[in-house]
């Protein structure tokens, strides 16, 4: 890639003002500063351009500028994400989606809705939910993130267990591909002809295009509404209670686990009604018809009180359901409480490894000299590790990193996954090869090539930079080529 | 371009300051961003660097020495409202309201700006809310002003655009101010109506005192009703909040100190206070003053006697008997009551319980509505655009009035109803609740 010159860098500037207007393009560097990452603060990059355009037709012209440039370009939603996905990691310019975040049509009666990217996930339920309706993806950080991210990331959330991932939920999108044209992948109904491409494109991670708008299915509240939390003195016993629960044919909606480290973190936040004392808690929830469920959520505490649960608590009313849920879903952010900085790991092994992989987890990390707190969407073996640590104390960044590519290992030994929900990015490229062979990256590769062959439209990401790929998992920040040349600063 | 530094975040000795005042704060941040939807200026604009993530970033990077205060970082962090939204629902607890006082701290000191704007700041931040005789005096030359016909004929005759500055919009937002009767204080004492609670101190306010002493007097009214001894201290005169919002810490020091002074003269149990941004700064004394050893002790003694109107009344029912106040209201939460002191269910609970109200939600009644101390007047353009948003919200509850429980939100939605020809009123909750017992004058 090119280095822009200033007097190139104005010229840019002032074109792509004239695209999306001149309070729209930031370029000082202390703008783009704070632009450096998104959720996950141990990756940092700079772009030479933040853009924000309001309309498909913005997003198309500034990718033809990028092309026409050679310059390098992300979409970029509200930078909740945990790997990296959204950075810059080679400069050129980040395509914003926060002023593209209408919801444009509601469809009641054929249970839809045609939103912008940059759309807050809670929003959409907040819009449909007069109406008795929701939008059942639901990642922890829904009150922040878009909808844009969750297609990027094909994001889950506690409630994935029953109602499936971002994916399930999307219908047809809106996109303009990576080289400017704008096509419509799937369309308005559950079963589109032709090749699923919007299924291919939901969790391609910004690779192959942007999303501009997106058609996505909305659903009936659920009638009933259950949620237990079950309290335990040893986290082996909450992690048996989750294969005992699913082993006797039970589906709930959402059960998660929240240890012992990440109950004082959001104990302190809000104070949500979590035991101080307990080693772990399962926060389980049932939802559907009324009828039957009382006998569903008596097999449940039963379960829960075989595998050597201390007590189980039904939420008594909704504002009480609505607390358990908040220091559920705050918890990430709660870690501030305990420690300046954290990295969260998002691994996927089969729900019977829960108690070795835990056990094994918390050996690594200790070995490294470092704390984790874990708290996870249990029920479909989704854990998420969050190594805590200190930036400002030299070497311990290395030491997380370290320490986490030794967690994903374990996680791809017993069988599973390297990331669940929140994508492979810049953070865990290279640690693909633990999970998938040359051959099968290359299909990867080939793919990718298919949609996006100039490799402008979000590089750096997905694919192992390492030509010798498992000995080492990727390192914190890295000053860039152009910095070490010092072409570039960082300010 | 000077030399790249390849440093990503220096590890700075000691604790992060600016200008020796304590951001540490920062650190409590985790980048989560659950902040951001709930950010007012970020809803708006999209944009990180005015998001409050952005923001503590910013005053991270400050600190540390990545950044400059450059005019652009300066402008973003004083477009921050200081509504503090963003600590309500922040789970690592960064003690936001904090980290942007210092900042603006740092603005004043290394951006003073021209002579006129400081001769305006000292005018108003050291003359006018540090003497209440000046204020008063002010006060009367405003009513001058606005009934000798002076304030028409500037407006007609184009002579306001003339005024340097942002004194234009200083003019049109002066508030109207009241008669001198209107502007009476409360009495000295106003002994308890029934079994006494408890033994209450007033503060009266600056502003408030003069554009709201009608307020004030209800206010009096209603805690006798409820069994309080109402004392009203001698020598009391602004709490410092505008001040210390307004970046001028040296005399936000001094009026904490004046204002404990003044209080602790008269021994009470509680001190009552109406207006939010006071509030929520007194509660926050033992913070401020907690490097003076002189002070530290006693004002964190102060500050947990610190009580908001309706936090206070609403530890306890109501005493009856209360009189109808047939109408549909609608209640809009002052950030420094709702975020700065996380007072919500208070005054809902007090309205419920005046027969004949009706009490409807008002979608986001926890957004700023732009006034946000002098925002509206350092800040334009964003505050209008907050209050478009406020008005079209109160509009859609079809509520006959707004309650609410703090002059400048008074003001400001006043401003917006006005600018739609809408019938709907604003009231300080303390007027509700003072008719409900028959008061008024």
């Amino acid at each position: 890639m090119a280095t822009l010159t200033d007097s190139r860098k104005r010229e840019l500037r002032r074109e792509l003002e004239t695209i999306v207007g001149p309070d729209a393009v930031l370029s000082d560097p202390d703008e783009l500063l704070v632009y450096e990452s998104d959720g996950l603060t141990l990756f940092r990059a700079l772009a030479d351009f933040v853009v924000f355009p309001t309309s498909t037709e913005h997003v198309s012209a500034v990718v033809k500028l990028a092309n026409r440039e050679r310059l390098p370009f992300v979409a970029r939603g509200a930078g909740t994400g945990l790997s990296g996905g959204c950075l810059p990691a080679e400069g050129g310019v980040v395509i914003s989606l926060m002023r593209m975040n209408r919801v444009l049509e509601v469809d009641y009666d054929n249970q839809l809705a045609v939103v912008e990217p940059g759309l807050v996930n809670l929003h959409l339920s907040w819009k449909v939910g007069p109406r008795g309706y929701y939008y059942a993806p639901d990642p922890s950080s829904q009150q922040a993130c878009t909808i844009g991210g969750n297609i990027a990331n094909n994001s889950g959330g506690p409630h994935t267990l029953k109602y499936g991932v971002t994916t399930n939920h999307v219908l047809g999108l809106q996109v303009v591909m990576p080289d400017g044209e704008i096509v419509w992948l799937g369309g308005r109904t559950r079963d589109a002809q032709g090749y699923d491409l919007a299924g291919v494109f939901v969790g391609s991670e910004g690779t192959f295009g942007i999303a501009t708008k997106i058609v996505v299915r909305i659903l009936k509240k659920p009638q009933a509404v259950k949620t237990v939390l079950a309290v335990f003195d040893q986290i082996d016993r909450a992690s048996a209670a989750v294969s005992a629960v699913i082993a006797r044919g039970l589906v709930p909606a959402a059960m998660e686990m929240i240890d012992h480290l990440t109950i004082q973190a959001v104990e302190d936040a809000f104070n949500c009604g979590y035991p101080r004392d307990a080693d772990a808690a399962l926060l389980i929830e049932l939802d559907g018809l009324a009828v039957g469920m009382e006998g569903q959520l008596e097999r449940i505490v039963e379960a829960c009180r075989d595998a050597g649960a201390r007590e189980t608590r039904t939420a008594k009313s909704e504002s009480e359901r609505q607390l358990l849920w908040k220091g559920r879903k705050s918890a990430f952010g709660a870690y501030g409480r305990v420690s300046p900085a954290y990295m969260v790991m998002d691994g996927v092994i089969p729900r019977t490894k829960l108690p070795y992989v835990l056990s094994r987890v918390n050996e690594i990390v200790a070995a490294h000299g470092l704390r984790v707190g874990n708290v996870f969407h249990a029920g479909d073996g989704n854990l998420h590790p969050n190594i805590l640590y200190d930036p400002r104390k030299p070497g311990e960044e290395e030491r997380v990193v370290a320490a986490g590519a030794e967690i994903m290992k374990v996680c791809a030994e017993v069988g599973g996954s390297i990331s669940g929900e929140h994508g492979i990015g810049l953070e865990k490229s290279d640690f693909m090869p633990f999970i998938f062979s040359a051959a099968d990256l290359t299909l990867m590769q080939r793919l990718k090539n298919a949609f996006n062959p100039t490799g402008l439209c979000n590089p750096g990401k997905i694919f192992p930079t390492k030509k010798s790929c498992v000995e080492v998992g990727p390192v914190a920040y890295r000053p860039h080529a152009i910095e070490e040349k010092g072409l570039a600063q960082r300010f | 371009m000077s030399t790249p530094t390849h440093t990503s975040a220096p590890a700075p000795a000691g604790v992060l300051n600016l200008h020796g005042l304590s951001v540490d704060g920062v650190n409590q941040c985790v980048h989560c961003g659950l902040c951001l939807a709930y950010c007012p200026t970020f809803s708006e604009l999209g944009t990180e660097m005015d998001s409050p993530r952005g923001r503590i970033f910013t005053i991270k990077s400050l600190a540390e020495g990545r950044m400059s205060l450059t005019d652009s970082v300066a402008q973003h962090l004083s477009l921050c409202l200081d509504c503090r939204a963003c600590e309500t629902v922040c789970p690592a607890g960064v003690p936001y309201g904090r980290l942007i006082e210092a900042a603006k701290v740092e603005i004043e000191r290394q951006q003073p700006g021209a002579l006129p704007r400081r001769l305006f700041r000292w005018l108003n931040f050291g003359l006018l809310l540090g003497h209440p005789r000046l204020l008063r005096l002010a006060a009367a030359g405003a009513r001058l002003y606005q009934t000798s016909g002076l304030q028409q004929l500037v407006r007609r005759s184009g002579l306001v655009k003339l005024l340097p500055g942002t004194l234009p919009a200083w003019e049109a937002l002066l508030p109207s101010v009241p008669s001198k009767a209107e502007r009476t204080p409360p009495p000295r004492t106003t002994l308890a109506d029934g079994p006494r609670r408890a033994r209450v101190a007033m503060l009266t306010g600056c502003i408030q005192a003069v554009v709201f002493g009608a307020h004030n007097r209800a206010t009096a009214r209603v805690l006798a009703r409820n069994g309080c001894d109402v004392l009203v201290p001698e020598g009391q005169r602004c709490c410092g909040a505008l001040n210390a919002h307004g970046g001028d810490h040296a005399r936000a020091l001094a009026m904490a100190r004046q204002t404990i002074d003044a209080f602790e003269a008269v021994a009470a149990d509680f001190v009552i206070v109406n207006v939010s941004g006071c509030g929520a700064h007194m509660k926050a004394y033992g913070h401020l003053l907690a490097d003076d050893p002189a002070y530290a002790e006693r004002a964190k003694r102060f500050a947990a006697t610190v009580r908001d109107l309706a936090e206070f009344l609403a530890q306890e029912p109501l005493r009856g008997p209360l009189q109808p106040v047939t109408m549909t209201c609608t209640y809009h939460d002052p950030c420094h009551v709702v975020h700065g002191q996380k007072i919500k269910s208070e005054p809902r609970r007090l309205l419920a319980q005046i027969p004949g109200l009706r009490l409807v939600e008002l979608p986001e009644s926890d957004w700023c509505c732009g006034s946000a101390g002098i925002y509206n007047l350092t800040q334009p353009e964003m505050a209008t655009r907050l209050l478009h948003r406020k008005v079209g919200h109160v509009l859609e509850t079809s509520a006959e009035a707004v309650v609410t429980a703090n002059p400048g939100c008074i003001l400001q939605i006043q401003a917006g109803l006005g600018a739609h020809q809408s019938p709907v009123r604003v009231l300080h909750l303390v007027e509700i609740l003072d008719r409900a017992y028959g008061g008024g004058e």
